[in-house]
């Protein structure tokens, strides 16, 4: 009995919705993979998502991110809940491969059933996220995992796609990254409804704290009922287990935000962006490859990059043009 | 129609602590184009087949140099013919006596790999060989 066995799109689905890891696993492949029946894969998998509660983790390389996720899937495991990891790091802008290192961090929970992790390489996409990132966080969903956590690669200051994806999204920084100025920049300090300092027993630490504390009373609160980030102190990594600080008051606080999210309906909100941002993106590989469909074996293609390079027209005004006589036909 | 991207675990297992060949290969693969997921050092077989089957690799890479390889192969391969991963690639690397590379072979390894072998043989290898889409 191999895994590789074709089954038909629908006996996948209904596996993947009995929880079979392995159904899941192959699934995720088609859809990273953009393969043909991925559209028709979606359209099955998509009633089947949309309740589990959506984490995100977000921040630069080295900041801890993984290693929090792995404490965060303990507590929520002591919860009870079934949880879904998917981890994004960096492919090479130059060969396409990639080296996926988050996974080692949350090992110790691989042989646990009630934990999915998966690794993506981010395959040229920007925004901190891959392509299938969102179509990924369905397929968990609809496996039944109660909690996914999405991890974004090691991003820096503008890589906020993950807002659209999740509905808590957690930002973790350390001491010692940069003076008050730095958390004033606009970006990924405003997308963050909660701010992790990690690796809180470093010098600075308190500083730290206070200043970002302070930058976040400057902006006020958000949305209705004003939500204020709260800045966690933790500790992540420790030679011995009570090193470990800050998980519980996390875990607290990412509670505190869901129920601030169903108490002000900022929930139904965030489920409409997350739809949005789905259609666009949809819309957008669709009518590509309707286009590109249309013009292949015509030469037509090849005309227009020669005319763009020889100066007689530009990607905007053929685009227009030929989108143009797509709406009329 | 060939796989988008071909993913490779790349692991130690058991308590051999020298991991600089494992990370070597992996950088190594991931400049030749594949997905590499490293899960590193003191790995168990039961812990490699759970990530190689979460994360539908085509390729499972074991690294040794501690002298373990004969203890620790068959229970991979038996846990993978368990799981039936069968499809799957498995690939040994390290450092072993010679005699070795064909026991290791009729245990189910698929290629062996010593010190001093050549990317590109390790890669070519790789391409000729793992699964393909039907």
């Amino acid at each position: 009995m191999s895994g590789r066995t074709l089954a038909s799109p629908r006996e996948m689905v209904e596996r993947l919705v009995a929880g079979d890891r392995r159904a899941a696993a192959r699934l995720i492949t088609l859809i990273e993979d953009q393969s043909e029946q991925s559209g028709e894969l979606m359209k099955l998998i998509y009633p089947h998502s949309g309740r589990a509660v959506i984490l995100g983790l977000t921040g630069s390389g080295g900041s801890g991110k993984s290693t929090l996720i792995n404490h965060l899937i303990a507590r929520f495991r002591q919860q009870g809940k079934r949880v879904g990891v998917v981890a994004v790091d960096p492919s090479s802008p130059f060969s396409g491969g990639a080296l996926l290192g988050d996974r080692l961090r949350f090992q110790s929970h691989s042989l646990d059933p009630g934990v999915y992790i998966r690794s993506m390489g981010s395959r040229g996409y920007l925004g901190g996220l891959a392509r299938a990132t969102g179509d990924v966080v369905r397929i968990m969903e609809a496996m039944g995992n109660d909690l996914v956590m999405v991890e974004t690669l090691g991003a820096g200051q503008d890589e906020i796609d993950i807002i659209d994806v999740v509905q808590t999204c957690l930002l973790i920084l350390t001491p010692g990254m940069g003076d008050d100025i730095q958390a004033m920049k606009a970006g990924i300090m405003e997308v963050a409804d909660l701010i992790v300092l990690n690796k809180a027993d470093l010098d600075g630490a308190t500083s730290c704290q206070k200043a970002l504390e302070a930058t976040i009373g400057l902006a006020g609160g958000r949305g209705e009922g004003g939500w204020t980030p709260p800045v966690i102190p933790t500790v992540a990594t420790g030679s011995r287990p009570e090193d470990v600080r800050g998980v519980d008051e996390l875990v607290e606080a990412i509670e505190a935000h869901q129920a601030y999210l169903s108490r002000s309906r900022t929930l139904e909100a965030v489920r409409a962006r997350r739809v949005e941002r789905e259609l666009g993106l949809v819309f957008k590989d669709e009518v590509e490859k309707l286009v590109f469909k249309a013009l292949k074996g015509t030469g037509k293609k090849r005309d227009y990059i020669e005319a763009i390079l020889a100066g007689r027209g530009d990607p905007y005004s053929i685009v227009e043009e030929v989108l143009g006589a797509f709406v009329k036909a | 129609m060939s796989k988008e991207k071909i993913k490779v675990i790349v692991s130690k297992v058991g308590l051999d602590g020298h991991d600089r060949g494992a990370k070597v290969v992996a950088s190594l693969l991931r400049e030749a184009g594949l997905e590499v997921v490293y899960l590193g050092l003191y790995q168990t077989p039961e812990g490699i087949i759970q990530a190689a089957i979460d994360e539908d690799a085509d390729v499972i890479g074991l690294s040794y140099l501690s002298g373990e390889h004969l203890v620790y192969t068959p229970k991979i391969v038996e846990e993978m013919r368990r799981n039936g991963l069968e499809d799957v690639l498995l690939l040994v690397g390290g450092s072993f006596p010679p005699e070795d590379i064909p026991l290791m072979k009729r245990m189910g390894v698929d290629e062996v790999f010593r010190g001093g072998s050549l990317t590109d043989d390790i890669v070519g290898f790789i391409r000729q060989n793992a699964r393909q889409e039907a």
